[in-house]
């Protein structure tokens, strides 16, 4: 394996354990607020059980994501201390912006926590909506950055070195609003759709706790559904933008090969060295027609760059089209289940449908947000390649010198691995203990409140640890 | 380049942020890196109960400490990215090492504190935890020590945009890897004492916070008796350090003992430590606590002022790596703005956990 593409695969696997995590902090502290809000609303107890709940797995992801997040931080520049020594003046705001966040998230995240019984409902609801809205904007922030490697922007370069930067214009970059939006859709839409899908589980294997599990499945679908629906719509104007910008990213996720009338491409294994498809589904001309209203539209193709400046083509077509897959199930479902509403509201049917066709499709759906959400991102990365910084660094240059990154590589992976499987372990056995299980609702308590928070004020810990003289 | 010549700006504002950020890590994050050695150490009757007043003493919520860390960090890369660079390419070895403790010793703790099973595989979660506790604050002294002794100049060009970066042509003969990559950091003994120091310290930070919030008096006694024997510790790892440094790193040894600031700061010391010994002998807990981390924050500005005016001594100066005005300012303003939403955010948080005065009591 060459050094290169170990630091390509390190960063590749960094990222995808840590956009997870990430992901779940913006999506689950939504669910949470929106279950408390309902609760202060109707009073009805198991509202408050649900909030209490899924707070609690927010607290646990949180730290999992905090920690990926400290290793990408660093692995910026063990990896690409090219790209860093030239970009970090340039892109390091939001960076510093997305730092801020994530205090807020932390110090609000603590006042949940811990504040059940100390401060006001409201102020409680208050310091709820101040974790969402924190964790979904460090995403934004860090997207931004993203983004502004797609479309570089705010700075010259005269003899190979950065000049006249601009930080702000770099950040507000032309790939930002479309990748923004499209990014905080997938968070929702992930979280929700996942969510959904345990209760669906629980609901469909039959609970005695039918109540709990109907009223986290309604919260879950008000998440999902919306976003589901947006989706679609946000990821056309998404494909708009690189279709300006980067002709190569999409041609390779279209597997555009010759420049000419686009076809539209589903499945099969185009080849960027030999310009050809094996076993492809082509409906002629469907994207020139989506991008240009003209059938016979010439869209550029691989072929119009060296073979050294095209990017992997197999893997983001196959990327591309298991996003926009899963993309369109997801609507699929969240059509149905407005369809099933609107009949409710004409009098058949109960209030939340609960069948077990409708359960399977949720259980069957629910990775799919997940899913799409890591093809996703190989199409925004790969399809960037050959390039770090889009026509101005190449990966390839960025790398850093030190030899053997095979070793990191595998260790780091092995290490993601095992976090991954004791994760998932670990929620399992938290979902049979609370959740899918047979165990009364009402076994929440409060979380103890952790000795460092009390340990702020003067109170002691009990009245033994009184120590003043 | 002497102290008198220095002009105050904009860059070593940015700088001296990065160490109070470092120095909050120092005082937060470094108490939990502690907890875990003393968590390893816990010996006798009172063994599960030293460890859950550790774990509760945490908090998982408390991974929240290492956001101090990453604000250096980030605040590196957009403020003085060459040396970011070069750092992570110099110093890549013992950063990735350090990275894996990070992330074994947040996971494990998590999963130790969530997984309501005692059983075999929490045991092993607990031990995971211990020994990332321990690894880390050495890798991370060791980094510092290395950069301090000035033993990382830079050899890699940071090339222009569009060609590779190379390697600069050595004066006599090749570097090996070994000697780029290896032996600034591994065949340095006085990096190896700052490592040493740095876990003596937060072992010591968390001795002395643990003794005001043990709530028996027995635990209290435990964590006394710790907290003076790492206490001692300290001192004799610093006498170490300074040593080495006359030897090894005639830079921090000259900034370490020449003019009024040093001796100033050697003075805030020894009376910090000294006030923390007798605090701890008469059982005054709570002053004991503010004269650890006052300690331990003195150490740390003691490193700060022995590289300064250098960020990567010998050769480059704070200024000399600094970003343009613009970012600068820029970031500053992010300081600003974050500083007056975050501090009465951390206010509000104080307030709530206080106990009765404004809080909220249900019926
Ligand atoms: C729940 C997840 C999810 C779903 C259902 C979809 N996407 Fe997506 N997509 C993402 C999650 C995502 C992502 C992982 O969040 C990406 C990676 C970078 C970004 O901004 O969003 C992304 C990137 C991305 C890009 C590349 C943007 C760039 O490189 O700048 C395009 C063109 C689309 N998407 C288009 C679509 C279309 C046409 C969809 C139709 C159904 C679709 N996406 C569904
Ligand atoms: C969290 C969601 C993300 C995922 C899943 C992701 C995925 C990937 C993948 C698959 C690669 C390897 C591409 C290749 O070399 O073929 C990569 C590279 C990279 N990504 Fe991302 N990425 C994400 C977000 C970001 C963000 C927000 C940034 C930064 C600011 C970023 C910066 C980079 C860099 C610097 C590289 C290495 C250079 C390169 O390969 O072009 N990524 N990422
Ligand atoms: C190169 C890319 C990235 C870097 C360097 C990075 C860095 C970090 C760091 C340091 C943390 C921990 C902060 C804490 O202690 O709470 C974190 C957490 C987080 N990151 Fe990332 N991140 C990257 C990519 C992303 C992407 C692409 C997203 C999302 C869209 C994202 C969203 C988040 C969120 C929401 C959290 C909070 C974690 C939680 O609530 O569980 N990050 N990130």
């Amino acid at each position: 394996m060459s050094d290169l593409f170990a630091a390509r695969s390190q960063m590749a696997v960094s990222l995808a354990f840590h956009i997870i995590f990430a992901v779940v902090g913006i999506g689950m502290p939504a669910l949470m607020v929106m279950a408390e809000w309902r609760w202060q609303r109707t009073g009805d107890p198991v509202l408050l059980e649900l909030a209490k709940r899924w707070a609690k797995g927010t607290a646990i992801l949180f730290a999992v994501g905090a920690v990926s997040g400290t290793v990408l931080s660093f692995e910026l520049g063990l990896l690409w201390p090219t790209f860093m020594a030239q970009a970090g003046a340039v892109i390091g705001m939001p960076f510093s912006l997305e730092g801020f966040a994530f205090f807020t998230e932390a110090i609000f995240l603590g006042i949940y926590l811990y504040g059940w019984k100390r401060i006001a409902p409201r102020a409680h609801l208050l310091a709820g909506v101040v974790v969402a809205v924190s964790g979904a904007l460090s995403g934004a922030f860090v997207v931004c950055a993203n983004a502004w490697m797609n479309a570089p922007t705010g700075f010259r370069v005269v003899n190979g070195q950065v000049t006249d930067v601009d930080p702000i214009a770099a950040m507000f970059n032309a790939a930002a609003p479309a990748e923004v939006v499209h990014m905080t859709l997938a968070a929702f839409a992930a979280t929700g759709f996942a969510v959904a899908g345990v209760h669906a589980l629980a609901l469909r294997r039959g609970t005695v706790h039918r109540a709990f599990h109907r009223a986290a499945l309604q919260i879950a679908l008000l998440m999902a559904v919306p976003s589901a629906l947006l989706q679609p719509l946000s990821g056309d104007l998404s494909a708009r933008g690189v279709a300006t910008r980067q002709p190569m990213k999409l041609a390779a996720m279209e597997g555009h090969l010759r420049t000419g009338p686009a076809a539209l491409v589903i499945g099969g294994w185009p080849d960027a060295t030999t310009l050809t498809h094996r076993g492809a589904i082509e409906i002629p001309g469907a994207i020139s027609l989506l991008l240009h209203g003209d059938p016979t539209a010439s869209i550029r193709g691989l072929d119009a760059v060296p073979l050294a400046d095209r990017p992997p083509v197999t893997v983001v077509h196959l990327a591309f089209q298991i996003m926009v897959g899963c993309g369109m199930v997801m609507a699929a479902v969240a059509l149905w289940t407005l369809w099933r509403l609107r009949r409710r509201r004409r009098g058949y049917g109960a209030p939340l449908p609960d069948d077990r066709p409708f359960l399977t499709a949720l259980v069957v759906a629910s990775p799919l947000g997940f899913v799409a959400l890591e093809a996703g991102w190989t199409v925004t990365e790969v399809g960037r390649q050959p390039w770090i910084m889009q026509d101005v660094l190449r990966t390839a240059d960025a790398v850093t010198p030190v030899p053997g990154l095979t070793v990191p590589f595998v260790g780091f992976t092995l290490l993601y691995v095992g976090l991954a499987v004791t994760v998932a372990f670990l929620l399992w056995r938290q979902l049979l203990k609370t959740g899918v299980g047979e165990v009364p609702v009402g076994m929440t308590g409060e979380l103890p409140i952790p000795a460092a928070l009390l340990a702020m004020g003067t109170v002691p810990v009990s009245p033994a640890a009184s120590d003043r003289p | 380049m002497s102290v008198a010549e220095l002009t105050w700006t904009l860059p070593h504002v940015v700088a001296g942020v990065m160490v109070l950020s470092l120095n909050a890590y120092v005082l937060l994050g470094g108490a939990d890196f502690g907890g875990g050695v003393w968590d390893l150490l816990a010996r006798g009757d009172e063994r599960d109960a030293q460890r859950s007043l550790i774990a509760e003493a945490i908090g998982p919520i408390w991974e929240a400490n290492h956001v101090w860390l990453i604000l250096v960090v980030v605040l590196l890369f957009t403020c003085f990215p060459t040396a970011y660079a070069h750092l992570a390419t110099a110093l890549h070895i013992p950063i990735t090492l350090m990275l894996v403790g990070v992330v074994l010793r947040g996971s494990a703790f998590t999963f130790r504190s969530y997984d309501s099973n005692r059983d075999a595989v929490q045991r092993r979660w607990g031990r995971i935890f211990s020994i990332a506790s321990m690894v880390t604050p050495v890798l991370l002294g060791v980094c510092l020590g290395t950069m301090a002794s000035g033993r990382v100049p830079f050899t890699t060009v940071l090339s222009p945009l569009g060609t590779a970066p190379r390697v600069m042509a050595p004066a006599v003969e090749p570097l090996t890897f070994a000697d780029r990559y290896l032996w600034p950091w591994m065949g340095s003994p006085f990096a190896w004492a700052v490592g040493a120091l740095t876990l003596g310290l937060f072992t010591f930070l968390a001795a002395a916070y643990l003794t005001v919030e043990a709530p028996t008096p027995v635990l209290r006694g435990v964590f006394r008796r710790r907290a003076l024997q790492s206490q001692a510790a300290v001192v004799v790892l610093a006498a170490v350090t300074i040593g080495l440094a006359a030897l090894q790193a005639p830079l921090v040894f000259a900034g370490l003992t020449e003019g009024r600031v040093a001796l100033a700061m050697h003075l805030v010391t020894a009376v910090a430590t000294i006030t923390c010994i007798v605090a701890l002998r008469r059982n005054r807990f709570r002053l004991a606590r503010v004269a650890a981390a006052t300690e331990a924050s003195c150490l740390l500005w003691g490193w700060a002022w022995s590289q300064f005016p250098w960020l990567i001594p010998p050769t480059h100066t704070i200024t000399a790596l600094a970003a343009p005005r613009v970012t600068l300012t820029l970031v500053l303003s992010v300081l600003g703005v974050g500083t007056a939403i975050l501090l009465p955010s951390f206010v509000y948080l104080f307030r709530t956990f206080k106990g009765g005065g404004s809080s909220f009591n249900p019926s």
